[in-house]
């Protein structure tokens, strides 16, 4: 059983597809990452998974249990971050946590309470009214709400958009912790680099479709080897690399290459040509390279 | 259960916590209202033989204020959760329908009987009162406080701004309490008025109550009782309903 299998979802508000098709079988225990650009239908699949919203068509389980005709079932089973800063500005932190644990249907349980608020640095602000919190801090009571019933499957949206160094370690390390012992992770992010050290597993979306989805390793290979970095002056580029280059607006020509030793041939024939090297930078492939390569050369 | 309770429970804690906004303030505009209409009035109109008009004052406004603060409750509650964005922490556990519905009307009839008590005890000292069938005076206050709790429910679910939840407030619920008998007798009223207040609800559970105080109304208690039963269950079969579809909550 998936911990989440979306299937065929679509949703339109009026003419706009927002989404359009999306099928995805997350496994229980995966580190899943959901990107695309702005705008993909990421909080939109997100808030139907979370029952926020309601697909047009298509189905979505959580654990099982189908988020529209079981939603009390699947609800129980599920964790979520939103990406709004929001906050109940009457209650302090551990009445909004003890009040979300009931909402769950579960028994008092301070044991667990202080065990997250530990574990996520709130503890000093236990008895400290929301209002007062900083917007780090209400950052972190909103990742507490979302584990204080003990999901199987936590959904994070955006968690670290705006948020200190600082914080963020905190929330991987905590975040890594529940994934080892058994918990489903779901995140959405703009900081590639992050999906790429956490996820196992990625689906880009773009334009409400699902446009890549494989494993982080394997996505990673689809751009082949490293990128030759090059800032030139003098003569142009000679034709004969044109088809390695990958097309980027930037001051610096890329050029795709498999092997280092490919190295040493594309810069004779840079010399050939009249081309002067000003500088000269190996990179890895990251996800950003694979990003780009699939979103058709858009930056986020 | 739990669900309930805690949803019913924070409802409670919120009202709580700005008490001077939300029951001093709506005792001490009632007391205001009672000084000076009683003042005025006392001496020259006698509503019920035998009736000082501070007595006949006295239930209208504690029936007037459960009905104005179960209905701001259970509105501004939800109106706020929905502007700021908290409305998530609702949305996304399994809270059915019935337990929404049961908490936040059940917290709307709390704040309006506690604002009624506190009405009462302050304005009782004004008048002699008598309690001739003090069931009725339960019954009434209980169902008039969930009509507007309901009432206060569906306003706030169907409002998208402040504006529109004041507009409710101000065009719908404010007439129909103040056109309903709290000052006066209907019978009072030319024939037109006599028959519009007539499809007034709020006439009825104003009307209810007060009987319940001096044993006379203007129509028969148990006719108003069924009434304003018949018009709890319409609004809560429409306030379910509008949270069993998510209406304007789940996109």
């Amino acid at each position: 059983m998936a911990a989440i299998q979306i299937t065929d979802i679509k949703k339109s508000y009026g003419a706009l597809q927002a989404l359009d098709g999306v099928s995805l079988s997350i496994e229980p225990g995966e580190f899943f990452g959901l990107l695309g650009p702005n705008g993909a239908g990421k909080t939109t699949l997100i808030s139907i998974i979370a029952g926020l919203i309601r697909s047009s068509s298509g189905t979505v389980k959580v654990m099982g249990h189908d988020v529209q005709s079981d939603y009390r079932a699947a609800r129980g089973q599920l964790g979520v971050v939103p990406q709004e800063l929001v906050f109940d500005p009457f209650f302090t932190v551990r009445e909004t946590l003890r009040m979300q644990l009931g909402y769950y249907g579960l028994k008092r349980n301070d044991d667990w309470i202080d065990e997250i608020m530990a574990n996520l640095d709130l503890t000093n602000k236990a008895d400290t009214n929301m209002r007062a919190l900083s917007g780090g801090m209400k950052r972190r009571v909103l990742v507490a709400q979302a584990l204080v019933h003990k999901p199987p499957v936590i959904v994070l949206d955006e968690p670290t958009a705006g948020v200190d160094v600082e914080l963020r370690q905190t929330l991987w390390k905590f975040i890594g912790r529940l994934n080892r012992e058994g918990h489903t992770v779901v995140l959405t992010t703009h900081y590639l680099e992050e999906a790429q050290a956490l996820c196992s597993r990625i689906a880009m979306l773009k334009g409400g479709k699902v446009v890549a989805l494989d494993t982080t390793n394997a996505l990673l290979k689809q751009v082949a080897g490293s990128q030759l970095k090059l800032r030139l002056s003098g003569a142009p580029m000679p034709a004969s690399l044109k088809s390695i280059q990958i097309p980027l607006e930037s001051i610096y020509t890329s050029l795709r290459i498999n092997h280092n030793d490919e190295i040493e041939p594309i810069l004779a024939s840079l010399r050939q040509s009249g081309c002067v090297i000003d500088e000269l930078q190996l990179q890895q492939a990251d996800l950003e390279d694979v990003f780009i390569q699939i979103m058709g050369g858009v930056a986020q | 259960m739990i669900g309930f309770q805690t949803l019913f429970y924070k409802e409670i804690l919120r009202f709580w916590k700005v008490a001077t906004q939300t029951i001093t303030a709506p005792i001490l505009t009632a007391l205001l209202y009672l000084l000076i209409f009683g003042h005025v009035l006392d001496r020259h109109v006698q509503v019920y033989a035998g009736v000082q008009y501070t007595a006949f004052l006295i239930p209208g406004l504690v029936m007037m204020s459960v009905l104005q603060n179960s209905f701001a409750n259970a509105s501004s509650s939800l109106m706020q959760s929905k502007i700021t964005g908290n409305l998530v922490f609702i949305l996304l556990p399994p809270l059915s329908y019935w337990e929404l519905f049961g908490a936040y009307v059940l917290a709307a009839i709390v704040r309006g009987l506690v604002v009624g008590l506190g009405v009462f005890i302050f304005t009782a000292w004004f008048a002699d009162l008598s309690f001739v069938a003090p069931l009725w005076i339960i019954l009434f206050s209980l169902l008039g406080a969930a009509i507007l709790g309901t009432m206060g429910l569906i306003a706030g679910i169907w409002a998208e701004k402040f504006d529109q939840l004041a507009a409710f407030q101000n065009f719908l619920i404010m007439p129909a309490t103040f056109l309903s008998g709290v000052f006066y007798s209907i019978h009072s009223l030319p024939p037109v008025w006599l028959t519009v207040s007539r499809f007034n609800p709020f006439f009825y559970m104003i009307d209810g109550f007060r009987y319940g105080f001096f044993g006379q109304s203007d129509v028969e208690p148990l006719h108003s009782l069924l009434i304003v039963l018949a018009f709890f269950l319409v609004l809560a079969g429409v306030g379910l309903n509008l949270l069993k579809r998510g209406y304007k909550l789940r996109g």
